[in-house]
């Protein structure tokens, strides 16, 4: 090394440091600038809706291109119908897994049966989809609806949830599939902080001639309470959020006239999908950009909600240890 | 000492706890194996189905129109385009705020709200994304365009690679800073050639899974790059993609277009399967 590169390095050395520093910070002020330019533009462009209806748009069901008349009512629906279905069965499911893999599984197995589950999250959902209408929805069809249809058909208000044709597409099959797709989330966090309880604990509760069941319901549930809630709250907005499995499945079907589980309906993302790219400029496409700020803010909420859970959780670990 | 009631009330009691204790876990196990029967048959019908339409013409024609032969060609390079050209363009801005999260600016109220956000536009919905593309890329223009759909995919590569880039630079040791500074090196050197080089396999599997991510992503490709029957390379036109012929294929009725959309499904799932192991294999060696 000569003198006067290290001499020229010395001067350059400031003047590359502001400029690296400053591109840094720009890169984060992007990342913050997207967020609110993502509400921003939603707003602007679902302005004409937002003044013709306000908030009186979420609890309207009537959505016709033709005359002109937009409610979210009947999408918000199938959103809330089918991300309920998926916690119902993802979360006891994602328990079930945790518990698996932190406390039954022998080491060797833990971790390819680990990564198979994490592997469910990473297949694309356009493949949940087709394979959801195509192979999943008349195996349903065939030997779910078909026999609960037979037993519950007369019951009274039961018999309600399973009317309608039985053909694999609706919301029920929308509800399993999401449930397949957000077990890896919550199944993940579950995992990651049921391992942050302090193994003194544990033991002390085995020792104590506790179960392993004692030990997860009694010991580590607790310390881990807001953590698991905080993982739900991720599998739901995941849920509510998934486009491309649920526009395959639900039936797209913008009508809310019966109860039943098994009737093709339409949630937000999926009318989203299929309406936006042909609908006129004016208020349709502003109904739709609505209802696109609507699935925004929802999520915001709940994942802000998770996130801040979580984070109280590891927080609280902090002072304990 | 105890009265035979009280043992026999405490076997009893021993022999419930057990019991409950069984149950759980055999629920467990059912769980771990309901988890695993989705994955395998997912898996299986992709490959038994994909295979039987995968044809050398599969990766040489054009999309066909209904009952027609034709394969995926156009759509395959055009998602290979637009893949490749969000990588390059989201992965800088997504290393450079992970660095600043990670070297410059740890604990301040604004790179708390900056991971905050980075957290939620982690798991926004992405059709989100595509309207937002919309508006500001495809309706001033009054066209759909490649541009717009690399413009939404390089959006969902920021987060990823802004998580990810951040963890693997918080591994690196402060020692090994803390060593580079007592040289008398300046920072951005210290950051491009200590600490981003130590993490160097670890920024690199972000980038893998956020190209992961984005081979399957269809729905903020819908409205932005759309689709189009023909081959093309300009970026100012509408643009096929895998993800996206998929979709129109798959609602369809005809027999020839289903068969195509197996085929890419298998090919989607296969790469999108490969770079995630491959990503945890470059982790797990580290």
């Amino acid at each position: 090394m000569t003198t006067s590169s290290s001499g020229q390095r010395a001067h350059s050395g400031p003047l590359a440091d502001t400029i690296f520093g400053i591109a840094a910070k720009g890169a984060a002020v992007v990342t913050l600038g997207l967020l609110l330019a993502i509400l921003g533009s939603l707003t602007i462009s679902a302005w004409p809706a937002i003044t013709k209806y306000g908030l009186s748009f979420l609890v309207r069901s009537s959505w016709d291109p033709v005359q002109e008349e937009f409610g979210g009512l009947v999408m918000i629906y199938g959103t809330v119908a089918t991300s309920v279905i998926a916690l119902v069965i993802a979360v006891p499911v994602s328990f079930g897994i945790a518990l698996f893999l932190t406390e039954l599984s022998p080491a060797w197995l833990k971790r390819p049966m680990g990564t198979a589950i994490e592997l469910l999250a990473a297949i694309p959902s356009i493949v949940y989809g087709m394979w959801g209408l195509l192979i999943f929805g008349p195996v349903l069809a065939k030997y779910v609806q078909e026999p609960l249809q037979a037993v519950f058909s007369g019951v009274p208000y039961l018999g309600a949830f399973v009317s309608g044709p039985p053909v694999g597409i609706g919301i029920l099959s929308a509800g399993i599939i999401l449930a397949i797709m957000i077990i890896p989330f919550i199944s993940a966090v579950m995992r990651d902080v049921f391992e942050v309880t302090p193994p003194m604990l544990k033991e002390s509760a085995y020792g104590l001639g506790a179960t392993t069941w004692e030990v997860v319901y009694k010991v580590v549930l607790p310390f881990t309470k807001t953590g698991v809630i905080g993982g739900i709250m991720l599998g739901l907005g995941r849920a509510i959020g998934e486009t491309m499995a649920v526009t395959f499945v639900i039936g797209n079907f913008n009508q809310l006239d019966s109860l039943s589980l098994f009737q093709s309906a339409n949630s937000i993302t999926s009318a989203l999908a299929n309406e936006f790219a042909e609908a006129g400029e004016g208020l349709h496409q502003a109904s739709l950009m609505y209802l696109g700020l609507v699935l925004f803010f929802i999520t915001f909420v709940i994942l802000s909600l998770s996130k801040l859970l979580l984070a109280r959780l590891r927080k609280g670990e902090g002072a304990k240890s | 000492m105890m009265t035979p009631e009280e043992r026999a009330s405490r076997s009893a009691k021993f022999a419930q706890r057990n019991v409950i204790n069984r149950v759980a876990t055999l629920l467990a196990l059912s769980a771990m194996v309901f988890g695993l029967f989705w994955l395998f048959w997912i898996l299986w019908e992709t490959v038994r189905l994909g295979v039987g339409g995968l044809t050398l013409s599969t990766l040489t024609q054009m999309t066909p129109g209904p009952n027609d032969e034709g394969g995926l060609a156009n759509a395959i390079y055009g998602s290979v385009l637009m893949v490749t050209l969000a990588t390059f363009i989201g992965t800088p801005v997504g290393v450079l705020a992970g660095i600043y999260l990670a070297e410059y600016d740890r604990k301040s109220w604004f790179a708390n709200l900056t991971r905050f956000v980075n957290d939620i536009l982690l798991s926004a919905p992405s059709i989100v994304i595509g309207l937002f593309v919309y508006s500001i890329a495809v309706h001033p223009l009054h066209t759909f365009s490649a541009f717009a759909g690399v413009l939404a995919l390089s959006l969902i590569v920021i987060p990823v690679v802004i998580r990810t880039t951040e963890n693997m630079l918080q591994l690196v040791p402060d020692g090994l800073r803390e060593a580079a500074y007592a040289l008398g090196t300046p920072k951005w050197k210290v950051i491009l050639r200590i600490t981003l080089t130590a993490a160097r396999t670890g920024v690199i599997t972000g980038v893998l899974l956020a190209v992961a991510r984005i081979s399957g992503e269809t729905a903020p490709l819908l409205f932005t790059a759309l689709s189009n029957q023909f081959w093309t390379s300009s970026l100012g036109q509408p643009m096929a993609s895998l993800p996206v012929t998929i979709f129109k294929f798959a609602m369809s009725p005809y027999e020839n277009w289903q068969k195509l959309a197996w085929a890419g499904v298998f090919l989607i799932t296969l790469a999108v399967l490969a770079l995630n192991i491959l990503a945890r294999v470059l982790t797990r060696a580290k």
